[in-house]
């Protein structure tokens, strides 16, 4: 193998030992110091922004972190037990129930709880691939928003419950999960209605969408609100949760016609004339080859549409609906509770931050997984 | 209908499964079908509204915009009073509407583009920092964000124990106390000298221009704009004895006199709006720098640009393309979210029409009115941001 193996001493090359030993790179340049100069340090204007941005954190972590934690009192009956200058979370005991299940009648809370468990198995199939059971858990996901339906409102032996009386956290998921289930398909029809070569259902696709786009949520909500009855018969109402989600569904499936349209003007034409020319008519076109493509590269824009679809449901407390934003916003006007406007909010934000967060991260993990484009 | 119009009478059945075989007959049949449904809807609307509205003794017209609108409103742009007619406070209304828009649009471009720069930068600290203003506040609702500073601002000292910020702005549960300026004659000639140093500055560019394209010299026209933009008014401003002064707020008993004071629902609504919107627009800022192959730094540097040339002539105009259109639809999104004021008490169009619409009853109206501003504005923004980005877009073959 080397030379010294074939026994010819005449080695025409340095051997190992007498070469230098390898000396450690500087400890400047490697390591913790070495990611920190390259990272943080590198020239006045780069320290400078690191001397800010800790100056940043220091000005705001541990201030929140006393106020949150150290300082905070959690005990009491009202304000005024409050006695630390931190944040007062005496409330939280009193009201969790409130900010979870608005005024939904306390000893029938148990079927909202089932509706929530049982969320988890139905969307579990549809969220991630190689699940156990996929076709029995596939069928109950179908099945779900019937059950769940009668398991919140009531009916086949549980007590009615008027919608009247839904709020809280509970509001938020009922219109945003409707919201998002309707919305999608909705989206599609209107998509493809608007790349259709019908020029009435396309004209009528394009006036639809560009109305909603064009105004805000909150004045299709009052339009469900003042105008709707005007419309209708005086013997016809609609219920006031039926009307926000049929609202809110409206106004996401125009945003959601929009980035699916993206994404079906993405499909090169070949993919077109190569169904066709497989004798696949328009629906097994679309369904097969087109849209399963088209809703890939749309994941991103669609996961987007229903995030903004579920902040947007804090809209409904501008028509009278306690969602969990309005009972805050009700305790900070209680005496009991006055001032605690940031507690209150913060908590609130909270819930928002984990639902909203979790999907857009999904969205991410799910683009990675789809992601069928060949590497180089 | 000329598919239909060759049907054979004697072999009807297999001629009605023909023609649904036939593509061009079925579009013109489900055509045919969707328009007849729409208009027996909407002839059922129309039906309805007018049974109802005669019911209630209604009658649609504009004519109450006349009426007195007997409301106040706390922030008008334009002289109102409770005697005022209602079309008068739609206007303040729409104004107030346009102000807080064009407010926060402004500050979230700065505050959006700072960030989306800031996240690209190799500082890891700086990078992580907005990374996590960015993911807190896109995942809050903007309406939880609007109440939350609304409350923290009604919640500062009373008029008596003021913050004093200095410079004459004061900061109270009443809002902000800024100082006003007070013009007085011959400012007219400061403005003036203005109007010229920006008529110079952009003849100084054209020229510039021009003789970097005939010999390559380059002229120093960013420092020079700016010194004569900044430099003339100003010294018109001391030759004429200095013709603005200032009304500084003076504390009485019970509130400041002088000056002029900002409502906290406006403050709250442009903060919480250019904070959101802006975290939205530096993710569309830092894509479109993003968009931008390495290759073209690299070409620029080649080249022997600056870094900062590099930038400003390679890198951004390519990004910009990237960046136009997305921005716009944030900038809609920013004035339709402006609606969300109602909440708080903001009185934009929407919070005025509503006060109008329960005084009166005039619900069709009043939301026709709504749909109809809404509307143009989108139109007219995309109308402009579409010139914009048909100006800077890449000219191909």
């Amino acid at each position: 193998m080397t030379v010294d193996s074939q026994n010819t001493g005449r080695a025409f090359y340095r051997k190992q030992a007498d070469l230098l030993p390898e000396k450690a790179a500087p400890v400047t340049s490697v390591g913790a110091l070495g990611w920190l100069r390259t990272n943080m340090f590198s020239g006045w204007f780069n320290t400078g922004l690191t001397l800010i941005a800790v100056y940043i954190l220091w000005r705001i972590i541990p201030p929140i972190v006393d106020w949150v934690f150290l300082t905070s009192d959690v005990e009491g009956v009202d304000r005024f037990a409050c006695t630390n200058s931190g944040a007062c979370w005496a409330w939280l005991d009193q009201r969790i129930r409130q900010y979870l299940y608005g005024f939904y009648p306390a000893d029938q809370i148990w079927r909202v709880n089932i509706a929530v468990i049982l969320l988890f198995p139905a969307l579990a199939p549809m969220l991630f691939s190689g699940m156990p059971y996929k076709r029995i858990l596939s069928w109950f996901s179908l099945a779900y928003p019937v059950i769940a339906t009668i398991l919140i409102i009531g009916g086949l032996g549980l007590e009615p419950v008027s919608t009247n009386r839904f709020g809280g956290f509970m509001l938020n998921l009922i219109v945003g999960l409707s919201g998002i289930v309707l919305s999608l398909p909705v989206g599609i029809v209107l998509a493809l209605a608007r790349r259709s070569q019908l020029p009435i259902v396309r004209t009528l696709s394009v006036l639809f969408i560009e109305a909603v786009r064009g105004v805000p949520l909150l004045t299709l909500l009052f339009v469900s609100n003042i105008i709707l009855p005007i419309f209708l018969p005086p013997d016809v109402t609609f219920d006031s949760l039926v009307r926000v989600i049929i609202m809110v569904t409206a106004f996401s499936a125009a945003y959601m016609a929009e980035v699916i349209r993206g994404g079906l003007q993405a499909i090169p034409r070949g993919q077109y004339e190569a169904a066709q020319a497989m004798g696949l008519n328009y629906s097994k076109m679309m369904a097969l080859i087109i849209l399963p493509q088209a809703l890939k590269i749309s994941i991103p824009g669609i996961v987007n549409t229903f995030i903004g679809l579920f902040k947007d449901t804090t809209l409904v407390i501008l028509i009278g609906l306690f969602d969990i934003l309005g009972i805050g916003k009700a305790m900070v006007a209680n005496p009991d509770w006055q001032g605690l406007g940031t507690e209150t909010y913060a908590f609130v934000a909270c819930f928002f931050f984990v639902v909203c967060f979790s999907m857009s991260r999904y969205s991410v993990y799910l683009e990675k997984r789809l992601d069928t484009e060949e590497r180089r | 209908m000329a598919a239909a119009a060759g049907i054979d009478n004697e072999a009807k059945s297999t001629n009605v499964l023909r023609l649904w075989t036939d593509e061009r007959a079925r579009g013109v049949i489900l055509q045919v079908v969707v328009l007849v449904s729409l208009a027996a809807f909407i002839a059922m609307i129309v039906s309805n509204t007018l049974a109802n509205l005669e019911r209630a003794g209604l009658d649609v017209g504009f004519g109450f915009l006349d009426n007195p609108a007997f409301f106040e409103i706390n922030q008008k742009l334009i002289s109102y009073s409770s005697t005022s007619s209602y079309g008068r406070a739609l206007i303040v209304g729409l104004l107030n509407t346009l102000l807080v828009a064009a407010m926060g649009i402004v500050t979230a471009t700065i505050v959006g583009f700072s960030a989306g720069v800031l996240r690209l930068s190799p500082n890891w600290l700086v990078s992580r920092l907005v990374a996590t203003y960015v993911e807190t506040i896109r995942n809050i609702p903007v309406l939880l964000q609007i109440i939350f500073w609304w409350t923290i601002l009604i919640e500062l000292p009373k008029v008596a124990d003021s913050v004093v910020i200095g410079g004459g702005i004061y900061l109270n549960n009443r809002g902000v106390r800024l100082p006003a300026p007070i013009l007085e004659a011959g400012f007219g000639w400061v403005f003036f000298a203005f109007l010229l140093a920006v008529v110079a500055t952009i003849m100084i560019a054209t020229w510039a221009h021009r003789r970097h394209d005939k010999s390559g010299q380059t002229f120093p026209v960013f420092w020079v704009g700016l010194g004569l933009i900044i430099g003339l008014p100003l010294a018109t401003h001391f030759a004429l004895g200095q013709p603005v002064s200032w009304d500084v707020p003076v504390k009485q008993r019970f509130n400041y006199t002088g000056g002029f004071n900002i409502v906290p629902e406006l403050v709250a609504l442009w903060f919480a709006l250019s904070v959101y919107t802006g975290a939205f627009i530096s993710e569309i800022v830092r894509s479109g720098i993003m968009a931008v192959s390495k290759g073209q730094t690299e070409a620029a540097s080649a080249l022997g640009l600056r870094s900062g040339q590099t930038m400003r002539l390679v890198v951004i105009p390519q990004a910009l393309r990237v960046i136009i259109p997305p921005l716009t639809s944030q900038y809609l999104n920013l004035t339709k979210n402006s609606s969300l004021a109602i909440a708080i008490g903001y009185q934009d169009v929407v919070a005025t029409g509503n006060i109008i619409l329960n005084q009166s009853g005039r619900s069709l109206e009043i939301v026709g009115i709504w749909m109809l501003i809404y509307l143009s504005l989108s139109l007219l923004t995309s109308a402009f941001m579409n010139w914009y980005n048909k100006h800077i877009s890449l000219v191909e073959r």
